[in-house]
């Protein structure tokens, strides 16, 4: 990192802490987003001649505010009632002496309300996709066109739906606070849900030419992070972060030099991240003594990537409880993709005559090339190297991404028809 | 506080007029009374028609017979409700009958004057 990257990353890190608690003081979204902008762009222009102060988050905290009320002040000295007609409650300047704004939050208040935003981002009354978008907006700090190359949509697209999402925030006054414990369970599933997709999506692009989007990963983790921070001993944020260390760990063998995709099964198993494995393995331990015997559906996914991450070999995974633990998630919830990991797991355990049954019944993959690559896979090994070829075919023509396309077309190059 | 307007759908073709329906209702505005700035059940779709005004104020007034959308499910009536936020408005839409008969859709009330509370 160059020390210009270093000085932006600075900003934009501090920047989403300061945001939180500005926006419960302001009580408007907008308004609060458009004080840290400016006090970041403010920051990258002074801190490079003047040198970084002692305190950044706290010389972030006092520009953003002062840029807040001048805004109120301005809008307050406008005719008529336009800010009020733009969506939100009609906002006023308080008076306020410049000691008050110069105070700074105790760690505590920041804290608050950093959960607090988690939660309101991912309020259920909010589609995915815009509860994905605003996290990454406000407590990632990431900017609009950051996160429209993540998710690969025009800007002006991007642009739309965190407006869209912060008007119904606005309007339908979702409100800025954590919810009370009745509603803790589900309200905190839909933040795991969130911080989940941006990793998945990270490194299993539904669409587009990239295998690793390193930012979006790197985010995710960073978020779960900060959620476990947040709520300490939480069993299930626990197994989520764990779960994505273990994921991130494989990152240096999960593409070759080439850039393209490589599979577990032909990972380089020395450049998997020891010092993050160990890591994934201590908070699975903790969520494991946390949960009562009780393993919800992040645990489960995270003992499956201990599996991998701690067998030496692929053939020497231990497929017999990775079949188990798929049994255990299929309980919790009746989904497609996790029976066709199973099947494959089946596939390694019991043989491809077993695994082919398994994949066969499950019903709603016709249009997954994971699907079909993993039943040619199977009937290549049962010596059915015709149909095994007609199922690679299905695979290339069904597959997302060029990269997933190029693995199934250099394996179906392999097949030779005898 | 802020008005939501809970609007109630339910399948075509159902009867929201039965005695049993009818009570259920009575149940929830008596225990939601002090929420309620308003409510009103619809006759059924047969009886409605549908305006639509084209080319801006004073355009042609096209007047069609039915529903607006042809949709599976039909607006069968409204409740006006009072609430702090989205998550107190929507503790309340889930015990509407119709949110399990058919479904509630919340829609904040804009102020435009005519304010039921």
């Amino acid at each position: 990192m160059t020390p210009e990257e270093q000085l932006a990353e600075t900003v934009r890190v501090e920047g989403a802490r300061v945001l939180a608690t500005l926006i419960r003081t302001l009580g408007s979204l907008q308004l609060a987003e458009d004080a840290v902008q400016d006090a970041a762009v403010a920051a990258l222009q002074t801190w490079p001649r003047d040198g970084i102060p002692g305190d950044p988050r706290a010389w972030l905290t006092v520009t953003a505010r002062h840029k807040a009320y001048d805004a109120l002040r301005r809008e307050a000295a406008r005719p008529g009632k336009e800010l009020a007609a733009a969506g939100g409650a009609a906002l006023v300047a308080p008076d306020l002496a410049p000691e008050v704004l110069d105070m700074v939050e105790p760690e505590t208040v920041v804290r608050d309300d950093q959960l607090r935003l988690m939660f309101t981002c991912c309020h259920p009354a909010l589609a995915r996709e815009a509860q994905v978008a605003l996290a990454l907006r406000t407590l990632a700090g990431l900017d609009v066109a950051a996160i429209a190359r993540g998710f690969l949509v025009p800007e002006a697209t991007m642009a739309k739906r965190l407006t869209r999402a912060r008007q119904k925030i606005a309007q339908a006054r979702i409100p800025y606070r954590v919810p009370p414990d009745t509603e803790l369970p589900g309200r905190l599933a839909s933040v795991l849900a969130v911080v989940h997709l941006i990793a998945t999506e990270s490194h299993a692009p539904s669409a587009g030419e990239q295998v690793v989007r390193v930012d979006l990963e790197a985010e995710a983790v960073r978020l779960a992070r900060l959620l476990n921070e947040l709520m300490p001993g939480e069993p299930e944020v626990l197994s989520l972060l764990a779960l994505l260390l273990f994921t991130a760990a494989r990152r240096p063998a999960r593409t070759d030099a080439a850039g393209d995709p490589v599979p577990l099964a032909a990972q380089d198993r020395s450049m998997w991240d020891q010092a993050a494995i160990a890591e994934a393995s201590g908070l699975l331990a903790e969520a494991v003594r946390r949960s009562g015997g009780v393993a919800g559906p992040y645990q489960l996914q995270a003992h499956l990537s201990a599996c991998h991450s701690t067998a030496p070999t692929y053939a020497g995974t231990d497929w017999d409880r990775i079949v188990g633990l798929y049994d255990l998630l299929l309980r919790l919830s009746a989904n497609p993709a996790v029976a066709l990991n199973r099947a494959v797991a089946v596939t390694e355990r019991d043989g491809p005559a077993a695994g082919l049954a398994a994949l066969d019944a499950i019903s709603g993959m016709a249009r997954s090339h994971l699907w079909h690559a993993a039943r040619a896979d199977a009937l290549r090994r049962l010596g059915e190297t015709g149909r095994a070829r007609d199922a690679l075919r299905q695979a290339v023509e069904l597959a997302p991404t060029a990269p997933e396309r190029k693995l199934l077309s250099r394996r179906l190059a392999e097949m030779a028809p005898r | 506080m802020a008005v939501y307007a809970a609007l109630l759908y339910m399948p075509e073709g159902s009867d929201w007029m039965t005695p049993e329906v009818r009570e259920e209702h009575r149940v929830f505005g008596a225990a939601a009374s002090q929420m309620i700035g308003g409510a009103a059940a619809l006759y059924p779709t047969a009886t409605a028609t549908t305006i639509t005004v084209t080319g801006g104020p004073g355009g042609d007034v096209l007047v069609t017979d039915g529903p607006y959308a042809e949709a599976k499910e039909i607006l069968i009536g409204l409740y006006l409700l009072e609430a702090a936020d989205l998550d107190e408005a929507i503790s309340w839409a889930a015990r509407i009958p119709t949110a399990w008969h058919g479904k509630v859709e919340l829609r904040p009330v804009l102020p435009i004057g005519h304010r039921p509370f």
